[in-house]
């Protein structure tokens, strides 16, 4: 029969999958920056004989948030104070953050930074004449003093095209090349049988070979990115894919600690940036090295009118801070497209030209002035070239260049993780430390439990856009959390010697449930002669668009402004039980749908705590981010907390709670 | 701008268990037809246009056009990567033509230091290699 009812990938995938089983003390799930951190870490602290293995989707070389590479590293602490940068990301934050472990991530943070260099990353320097040195050039290292371009105070410029590959180098080498497993996608964590929320192994399939992995260990760490394409983006078609985050992170982290009982926090943060438009290219170097400015429709600079002041005035402290928090200013750009004074630009013309002007009033002759104008337009350039290659190929289809006009910019749709300007996670220990708050309770109310940056579940740890209420921490900072939680995991390991980790199913067990949708595609393909339509099942692709409309429509998404309400949100809650139902009746008729099964599901469930968080915090915490009408205000009073989450995995119940933020760094004066 | 594969260059990496940009892309995207010997791009509305496979590829089969959704037609970007440096070719719908190299790595390739052997000294304080007398927050609240 020549029908079209047969698998689309080249790799098919077959119902009854080979069982590969492993043991070791530490799994390391994830590949992108913080596992890279973790990888160079931990043989400095681990024993002879400590068994430690990597699974990573997709290929260290190139893989999470920082594949493509980034043309600055925006957290290096340098000449400032700690305490500084704790203020910076509590502010922008709106006040509900972990200050322990911020401070704590800060003053680690710079010592991955100076070993990027020293592996190769080519750092900025500030010449002596105040000029600015591509990384190339010769100049003192950050580590023997030398001077980086800074754009804003915490940020430095690289030349970071190569910035992956140049750091999972030496985190391929320390672990060793026989312990890192590439194409293995991690799709559930597996808790003890005997000892109580303790974890004891994972469980994945190669997206290669029709082959489930089975692990056992005594600690894990999860550290997966965060959600992406959770929201309908703006662009539906092809342009899905030009994702602002990295289009591949799909809530993995989120969900499997969740599913295991670690506590959650902060799940109603989102992060919406405003980017260039379609491309999504990055706009902090035009704002903060290039100086350029925000205009409305009406050529009106809107950002420092006495409107603009007597609104963030009503959000304070948070409003009246020199840096106004990324989502308030979010919060004025929407006022502007709202009242109809859209669409907004980035002035990259005026900028740029700004620059040559001053050349000339400095004397400079038309020679010197054009000799400038090269150096500076490579530089416009670069930051796009460097990590956001679709904005200079649509400023090429489009004709633009960026002296002549400027280039529409526009918050994009919502995603969730923990490193960059958000702080959605999971709740972890900070420092075992006098510094650090000790507080009664429960783990969800703690502040600490013996092992930085272990979760609520014992054995189990979690990094980069995993760890929640500490946003900003970026490439260099996600880095930082992977080798604090190396030396932590050995910690455990050596504490608990006597573990001995058992699984509660078979392995066979696992590989039947982790080949579920391959088993649903193979049983019912033939009642169909459109294998993309079956009543018996859904394919990933359609499941995801779902997804994207729910949350749309009825979560606060582009569709309202980002505006929703409790009756909005239950609706979503009601589509998204529905959703999690029909998930187990996902269809793979290949290895790469397969993956794209288990990431959609890994999506739902990590949206389902992103709509609870909301539905639960009765007031409008980040007005730019979203915004609820029955609350429509920040409410400093009974909101000042935070909301933590956890799902029960014996009863199948969540519980969702407010516990207290506690300031550790002076809240007079607040910045 | 999905990537895709100019079948008069792509050679299926000499039927090699697998190819270069199969082996690259951080979103499973690329995938060889072995009977054709050509790779190609399997979910172009997945692709995040990162040029890995572009800049991966030994014999320079890989291009990238722009997405068709809001992407006009004529322009494209395209890098020719050495071990240390990267040079960009940016061409415009109108014809015009930039180019830009900008250094990417420092060091040979191979050559990162991964303090082989060396050991952290005290499992119980939180200094991690190479660190010492870490700060604790002074200006408490």
């Amino acid at each position: 029969m020549a029908l079209p009812n047969k698998p689309k990938g080249e790799l098919a995938a077959v119902v009854d999958p080979e069982i590969v089983e492993h043991s070791c003390d530490v799994l390391i799930v994830g590949g992108g920056m913080a596992a890279c951190g973790t990888a160079f870490e931990i043989k400095k602290w681990a024993p002879e004989g400590m068994k430690i293995i990597l699974c990573d989707k997709a290929a260290m070389e190139r893989s999470g948030a920082v594949a493509q590479g980034l043309s600055a590293i925006n957290t290096y602490i340098g000449e400032n104070a700690i305490e500084d940068y704790v203020k910076m990301v509590r502010n922008d934050l709106m006040g509900v953050v972990r200050e322990d472990l911020i401070y704590d991530l800060g003053r680690h943070v710079d010592e991955s930074v100076k070993l990027f260099e020293e592996w190769g990353l080519p750092v900025w320097k500030k010449a002596e004449d105040g000029s600015n040195l591509d990384g190339a050039k010769p100049a003192k290292t950050l580590r023997e003093g030398g001077a980086p371009v800074r754009t804003g105070k915490w940020q430095i410029m690289i030349n970071g095209e190569s910035y992956k590959c140049v750091v999972a180098e030496p985190a391929k080498k320390a672990l060793g090349e026989e312990n890192i497993l590439e194409r293995i996608f991690i799709v559930k964590m597996l808790l003890d049988k005997n000892k109580e929320n303790t974890i004891a192994g994972a469980v994945g399939f190669s997206t290669r070979e029709n082959k489930v992995h089975v692990f056992k260990c005594k600690a894990a760490l999860v550290a997966c990115g965060g959600a992406v394409n959770i929201f309908r983006p703006r662009s539906t078609g092809e342009g899905k894919g030009r994702a602002w985050y990295p289009v591949w992170n799909a809530g993995s982290t989120y969900t499997m600690c969740a599913q295991v009982g670690a506590t959650l926090t902060m799940m109603e943060n989102r992060f919406t940036p405003a980017r260039f438009k379609d491309g999504y290219g990055p706009v902090g170097a035009w704002f903060l090295l290039f100086k350029a400015k925000v205009q409305n429709g009406l050529g009106e600079f809107y950002a420092n009118s006495p409107a603009v002041k007597e609104e963030l005035a009503q959000f304070m402290p948070y409003g009246q801070s020199a840096v106004t928090p990324t989502c308030l200013r979010n919060h004025l750009m929407l006022n502007e497209l709202k009242a109809g004074r859209g669409p907004i630009y980035m002035a990259t013309d005026v900028a740029l030209n700004a620059f040559l002007d001053a050349q000339r009033a400095s004397g400079k002759d038309e020679k010197e002035v054009k000799k400038f104008w090269k150096h500076l337009e490579s530089e416009a350039w670069e930051d796009f070239l460097d990590m956001s290659v679709g904005q200079a190929g649509l400023w090429a289809g489009m004709d633009i260049e960026p002296e002549k006009i400027g280039s529409e910019i526009m918050p994009t749709e919502p995603y969730m993780l923990g490193s960059h300007s958000g702080c959605c996670g999971i709740w972890t220990s900070g420092p075992n430390e006098d510094w650090v708050p000790a507080i009664d309770g429960p783990r969800s109310h703690q502040y600490k439990w013996g092992y930085n940056r272990m979760t609520t579940v014992n054995g189990l740890f979690t990094a980069g856009d995993g760890v929640g209420a500490s946003g900003h921490k970026f490439s260099s900072g996600s880095h930082a959390e992977g080798r604090i939680v190396a030396k932590q995991m050995v910690k455990y390991c050596r504490d608990n010697a006597g573990f001995n980790p058992e699984l509660a199913q078979t392995a066979k067990e696992l590989a039947d449930e982790v080949y579920a949708p391959v088993k649903l595609y193979n049983q019912f393909k033939d009642a169909t002669t459109a294998t993309d339509v079956n009543p018996n099942y859904v394919k990933p692709a359609g499941m995801m668009m779902r997804l994207m409309k729910a949350t749309d429509e009825y979560g606060g998404g582009v569709a309202t402004y980002y505006m929703t309400s409790g009756k909005l949100l239950n609706i979503c809650l009601d589509l998204l039980r529905l959703m999690r139902e029909d998930a187990e009746k996902m269809a793979a008729g290949d290895l790469h749908e397969l993956m794209r099964a288990w990431e959609n599901y890994h999506r739902i469930w990590c949206v389902e705590t992103h709509i609870r968080h909301i539905e639960f915090r009765k007031e409008s915490r980040y007005p730019g981010f979203y915004y609820r009408s029955d609350y429509p205000t920040c409410d400093d009073e009974n909101w000042k907390v935070f909301v933590n989450s956890t799902f029960d995995p014996k009863t199948k119940e969540w519980k969702c709670e407010k516990v207290p933020c506690i300031n550790i760094i002076e809240t007079t004066p607040w910045i | 701008m999905p990537s895709y594969v100019d079948p008069s260059k792509c050679d299926g990496c000499k039927g090699g268990d697998k190819t270069a940009c199969m082996y690259i892309c951080p979103n499973d995207l690329m995938v060889l037809n072995v009977e054709a010997m050509r790779a190609y791009n399997q979910e172009p509305d997945a692709c995040w246009e990162c040029y890995s496979c572009v800049k991966i590829c030994p014999q320079g089969a890989i291009f990238v056009r722009g997405y068709d959704d809001f992407v006009p037609l004529g322009g494209q970007v395209h890098p020719m990567r050495s071990s240390d440096s990267i040079m960009w070719t940016v061409k415009f719908r109108n014809g015009n033509v930039k180019r830009f190299k900008f250094p990417i790595r420092t060091t040979a390739e191979g050559a990162s230091n991964d303090y082989a052997g060396q050991k952290g000294a005290n499992l119980d304080d939180e200094c991690l290699l190479l660190e010492s007398n870490l700060p604790t927050p002074t200006k408490l609240a």
